[in-house]
């Protein structure tokens, strides 16, 4: 079972964005699970949201406390203790930050892979909304399933040009991040 | 069909399947999404129902009260301090014996005030004269919510559908959605024998005076003991039709020699089912899913304890001054057994604290310790407290 948290802040779309992901998974057949973990809702607070994937049912419903990987919808949370809890040994984490990998890794002396979210989000979708072009990073990283499956969960819950940006993001930005770099940690965890 | 579906969007489809007449609803968190997605279905064409936005809970219950009265499928869902709010039109829907469902999105109540999950709200008017039913997930939520209508409106009796807050509400998981044509052949249209009709005129809630009133009590008892056969039935037909149960008034899993087993309700059976399986406790264990509340299984539940010498009721909620309500009612359900397990009571998760995979280790661990009759929060952080509170 793959065990994902996604760290945010209210309104950055932390809870569409677990969903979206258990939904492309659903999209491939697999079994999925993702669930907010709310603290009194409000915008800028921060946020926490849980998926898992699996090859048959989950049952289990307590949270992630020892995810695989991390997504980190605004760099600034990694400065609150607790953000990188539990991590498994060899996990990833993604990072929404304008900085390089490199720069981000060097600065959190801990290996991330930085993608500029906010950045792609305001050119494509005209919105500071980084929760789907993470996914998409890291669907290629990770190649859980193909973006295929995601574009197919983006078009249950969008329609017309929000839906249109959104799979144009989806398309083009996958090559941003090296493909596979998280394909072992990944298949380790569904096995 | 397999839908990946949120759990209160399953619910709308659920009760949209069921072609209610009349829904009621007054927002509250974690049920708020559920009346949203119906009102959405509504303002969408999808469903042709009236769906009245009302200015309290109270009313919400007070509305549906009266569409049920005059033969109308009637529905609403509320949660916590909602659920307190229409207390007393609750137990006048159950006095009156009027068929309607309701969700219960199970949150804890304050003083001091939380918004996550626990039992306290449905435990709180467990003695209104409603049919509780706990959902362990998402689908037992769907397949319950649909056996609800069929129960209710057999036995002229109102039914609780509870769904943990959060932890099923707002959890997107795999769900498989029955079809219209399925739903229509499972539930009839609603004829209801005594409602409210001009051309045929009747009282309804005149005042019973001493004469009458023990007697109208007795006929409600009765009737809530004599709805168990109706459960299992609506359960037993659902099977027939889908393939699937959604546990009847109780169901066991785990080793069948097992001499300890845990009993809860709601979403914990489900991670504590998957913990007895990935963490294989050394003291073999069964886990115990109480599905029916009220009426309360007392026949099912002897059968299944026989041969036990330990068993842990989990609650998640209690009776401050008391203890466990759950524990409280299986210790007198139990007490008539000729070689009874011993019976060990555990509060856990209140107030949406998490229920992680190694809590059976605790509470196997903790009811050794524990003296017969007693109570404990098994999860209470005393550290936390100053020592006289402790």
């Amino acid at each position: 079972m793959i065990e994902i948290r996604i760290h945010g802040r209210g309104g950055q779309g932390n809870v569409v964005a677990a969903y979206l992901l258990a939904s492309a998974a659903f999209e491939e057949g697999r079994r999925c699970q993702a669930f907010p973990n709310f603290g009194a809702e409000r915008r800028g607070a921060p946020v926490v949201a849980f998926v898992r994937i699996a090859d048959k049912a989950i049952r289990r419903r307590c949270q992630v406390r020892e995810p695989s990987f991390l997504i980190i919808q605004d760099a600034s949370l990694l400065h609150i203790p607790g953000v990188l809890e539990g991590l498994k040994k060899g996990g990833g984490i993604l990072v929404n930050a304008p900085q390089s990998s490199e720069d981000l890794s060097k600065e959190y002396k801990q290996t991330m892979v930085a993608l500029p979210g906010t950045q792609l989000a305001n050119e494509y979708l005209g919105k500071p909304m980084p929760n789907v072009a993470l996914l998409a990073a890291f669907l290629t990283l990770t190649e859980i399933v193909p973006h295929t499956a995601l574009s197919k969960a983006l078009t249950h819950r969008f329609k017309g040009e929000v839906l249109a940006k959104n799979l144009k993001l989806v398309e083009e930005i996958g090559h941003r991040v090296p493909a596979g770099l998280w394909k072992g940690v990944a298949d380790a965890a569904r096995a | 069909m397999l839908h990946a579906l949120e759990g209160s969007q399953a619910i709308a489809q659920a009760v949209a399947l069921c072609r209610p007449g009349v829904v009621a609803a007054y927002p509250i968190t974690p049920q708020t999404h559920i009346v949203e997605n119906i009102s959405k279905l509504v303002a969408d064409g999808k469903l042709k129902c009236e769906f009245v936005s009302v200015e309290s809970e109270f009313s919400a219950a007070s509305v549906a009260l009266g569409a049920a009265a005059t033969g109308s499928r009637a529905y609403t869902a509320s949660s916590s301090q909602g659920i307190l709010l229409m207390a007393e039109v609750l137990f006048n829907i159950a006095g009156l014996r009027l068929p309607m469902v309701l969700t219960c999105a199970n949150r804890a109540i304050g003083a001091p005030i939380n918004i996550w999950n626990d039992h306290q709200d449905s435990m709180t008017v467990r003695d209104s004269g409603w049919i509780q039913l706990f959902c362990a997930d998402n689908q037992e939520a769907v397949d319950t919510t649909i056996q609800a209508f069929r129960i209710a409106e057999r036995l002229e009796l109102p039914v609780m559908v509870c769904m943990d807050g959060f932890v099923l509400t707002h959890t997107l998981e795999v769900v498989d959605l029955p079809s219209a044509e399925q739903v229509d052949s499972y539930l009839p249209p609603f004829t209801f024998a005594n409602k409210l009709d001009p051309r045929r005129p009747l009282s309804l809630g005149t005042l019973v005076g001493p004469e009458y009133y023990s007697e109208s009590r007795h006929s409600l008892h009765r009737a809530l003991q004599k709805s168990i056969p109706e459960i299992v039935a609506a359960d037993k037909d659902w099977k027939k039709l889908t393939g699937r149960s959604a546990g009847g008034l109780l169901t066991v899993e785990g080793p069948k020699d097992a001499k300890t087993a845990i009993l809860a309700m709601g979403s914990v059976v489900s991670t504590l089912c998957e913990a007895n399986e990935v963490l294989a406790p050394k003291r073999k264990t069964k886990l115990i899913k109480l599905r029916a509340f009220r009426p309360f299984p007392v026949e099912a539940l002897v059968q299944v304890c026989e041969g036990l010498t330990e068993l842990i009721v989990v609650d998640r909620a209690f009776s401050p001054g008391q203890g466990g309500i759950l524990g409280t009612e299986v210790r007198s359900a139990l007490a008539g057994m000729k070689k009874k397990p011993t019976i060990k009571n555990f509060a856990i998760g209140l107030g949406g604290r998490d229920i992680p995979l190694e809590t059976i280790t605790h509470l196997l661990d903790a009811a050794k310790e524990q003296e017969e009759g007693d109570f404990a929060i098994l999860d209470v952080e005393l550290n936390k407290l100053p020592p006289e509170d402790r």
